[in-house]
């Protein structure tokens, strides 16, 4: 379980003080699949960058499983169970597929049992496993790549940042089925995800409204997303990702973003 | 059996992944004398006679077959220059496994100065790899000045691999071609510098004739107070394709100097010259920081990567 208390988060920018997150508080429970939503710029993945330890709050504190982990490294953080997938995922010159997913798993993996971790998500584990992870890789292919780690380094809790920005819709249409499948093999475990997509939203437990750095609204699949579909929050998001033809398959042909 | 020192074995190991005697044709030299030889029916090694070193000649038509021909210095002090010519004859296909390890203990510098010229016939196809380290705890520098002459023959093919991770203080690399029509030359060096360590690298390859190529490709890491140059010039005299890449990790107070040169005498020539000098990125630490690395695992990882 995961704890945020009074979470603030503010940078200088221009000699001016700049809130990025103002007083969050949540609990990201056991087992269960949260979504964090919310418009462009409301402050999700810096949240997402302070459960990882990647930045740390201006004031407030994080535990997990009641430990306080705010002083805690990006390393700390990871040995104790905390999973990060980038959103725009990092190139490496010569680190290679198969080197990426054991160092996540922290031992000298079997090829064909790191090659499981492609196939779940939906590569095609022999094109793959020795190829370098650099600019050959198309934006979709290092996207499922960076889950992949994820999912190899089996963390307490795994946190991922827009996993669909940056793909096509073919590949987020695998994208789905692997958090559908990481869904149904949650036991031990939680799964943070940062998403606009409605499709995401539709296999959440939690969802949470992160709007100007503040909490809007934090309550359960069912009691979130009917307000949300009256607003424009995931929508608009939807659009940006040129996510056209699913939200017309959702709301009819007419819908124009 | 080679009569061969446990530091001289080790040494072996480390810069021609020899853990016995070889099979086939190979020269391995000790201390400024040969600790074995043998050649084969193909692959005819003997001395020279005017000056050290070997004579390396490789029959028509001979196939999938390696010599290897390492060096290793232990002594301290010790100063050679010494002069290998490899005669590759029309239609081989072979690999060259060439390397030198210095293993200093003592006061005095040791340096190793090997001239390799290198007559690629017709058709022929030739892999050369060369490794170079150093060890030993004494004050003496490890020193190597390598030259390396290359005139490649109509739709000859030479690959050279060039590494040198670890452990020499002085290097000063040299490396000519010249190369006739549909010659392609494709050269991989892997460099790593340390401590007040100081490696030069030039390069200058000659595109003589139409449809030749060549891909100079240099991956560096200089870290500590180390200083690196990289110079390559390709020359485009015919209707050819040229490119050189310096690709280069900085570190700590570490020095690179990439200096690229294209000359184009040819309007048919097409050359290309592509330069990088830069930390290692943030996000690239960050990244495997979040999988449990610490930074300093992290950085190791990224380098081992780069330079693989």
């Amino acid at each position: 379980m995961l704890e945020l208390k009074n979470i603030s988060f503010s940078v200088r920018e221009d000699g001016m003080t700049k809130e990025i997150i103002r007083n969050v508080s949540m609990t990201i429970p056991d087992e269960k699949l949260v979504v964090i939503t919310g418009p462009n710029g409301g402050g999700k993945s810096t949240l997402a960058r302070l459960i990882a330890g990647i930045e740390k709050p201006t004031e407030g504190k994080i535990f997990l499983n009641g430990e306080d982990i705010t002083e805690k490294s990006i390393t700390e953080r990871a040995r104790m169970g905390i999973g990060f997938a980038f959103q725009q995922p990092v190139r490496f010159k010569g680190i290679q597929v198969l080197d990426l997913i054991r160092l996540a798993t922290g031992k000298h993996l079997a090829v064909a049992d790191a090659c499981e971790y492609l196939s779940a998500v939906g590569l095609c584990a022999k094109d793959y496993i020795d190829r370098e992870v650099n600019s050959s890789l198309s934006g979709g292919e290092l996207k499922r790549i960076e889950i992949a780690t994820v999912l190899a380094k089996a963390s307490v809790l795994s946190v991922f940042d827009e996993p669909e920005a940056g793909i096509d819709l073919w590949s987020f249409q695998n994208l789905i089925q692997v958090f559908e499948d990481m869904r149904k093999h949650i036991a031990g475990s939680s799964i943070l995800v940062i998403s606009h997509q409605e499709r995401i939203l539709n296999i959440a437990d939690e969802i949470i409204v992160l709007k100007d750095g503040q909490l809007i609204t934090h309550g359960s699949r069912d009691e979130v997303l009917p307000q949300l579909s009256g607003d424009t929050t995931a929508v608009a998001g939807c659009c940006r990702l040129g996510g056209l033809a699913e939200l017309r398959e959702l709301k009819g042909e007419d819908f124009r973003c | 059996m080679l009569k061969l020192t446990e530091t001289q074995i080790k040494m072996l190991e480390e810069i021609a992944n020899l853990h016995h005697t070889p099979e086939g044709a190979y020269n391995i030299r000790t201390n400024g004398e040969s600790a074995g030889r043998a050649s084969t029916e193909n692959i005819k090694i003997t001395s020279k006679e005017d000056v050290s070193g070997i004579d390396i000649r490789i029959k028509p038509g001979t196939k999938d077959e390696t010599v290897y021909i390492p060096v290793v210095i232990s002594e301290t002090g010790m100063k050679e220059v010494v002069y290998n010519d490899f005669y590759i004859g029309e239609g081989a296909d072979v690999t060259i496994v060439a390397g030198c390890g210095i293993d200093n203990c003592g006061a005095h510098d040791s340096e190793h100065d090997g001239v390799h010229r290198f007559f690629v016939g017709k058709n022929a196809v030739c892999r050369y790899v060369e490794k170079h380290y150093g060890s030993g705890v004494g004050t003496g520098k490890r020193i190597l000045n390598p030259v390396t002459e290359v005139y490649q023959e109509e739709n000859s093919y030479m690959e050279m691999e060039m590494v040198q991770i670890k452990g020499v203080d002085d290097t000063d690399r040299r490396t000519v071609a010249e190369l006739a029509a549909g010659a392609k030359m494709v050269v991989r060096e892997r460099l790593m510098t340390h401590d007040d360590q100081r490696a030069i690298s030039l390069y200058d390859v000659k595109l003589n004739g139409d449809d030749s190529s060549a891909d100079v490709v240099s991956r560096s890491v200089a870290r500590d107070n180390s200083y690196q140059k990289f110079d390559a010039t390709v020359v485009g005299n015919a209707a050819c394709s040229g490119h050189t890449e310096c690709d280069s990790i900085i570190m700590d107070k570490g020095t690179i100097l990439a200096v690229p040169g294209l000359e184009a005498n040819n309007v048919d020539a097409e050359l290309v010259h592509e330069a990088a000098i830069g930390k290692i990125a943030g996000d690239q630490l960050m990244k495997l920081m979040t999988l449990g690395l610490t930074e300093q695992e992290a950085e190791e990882q990224i380098i081992n990567g780069f330079l693989k």
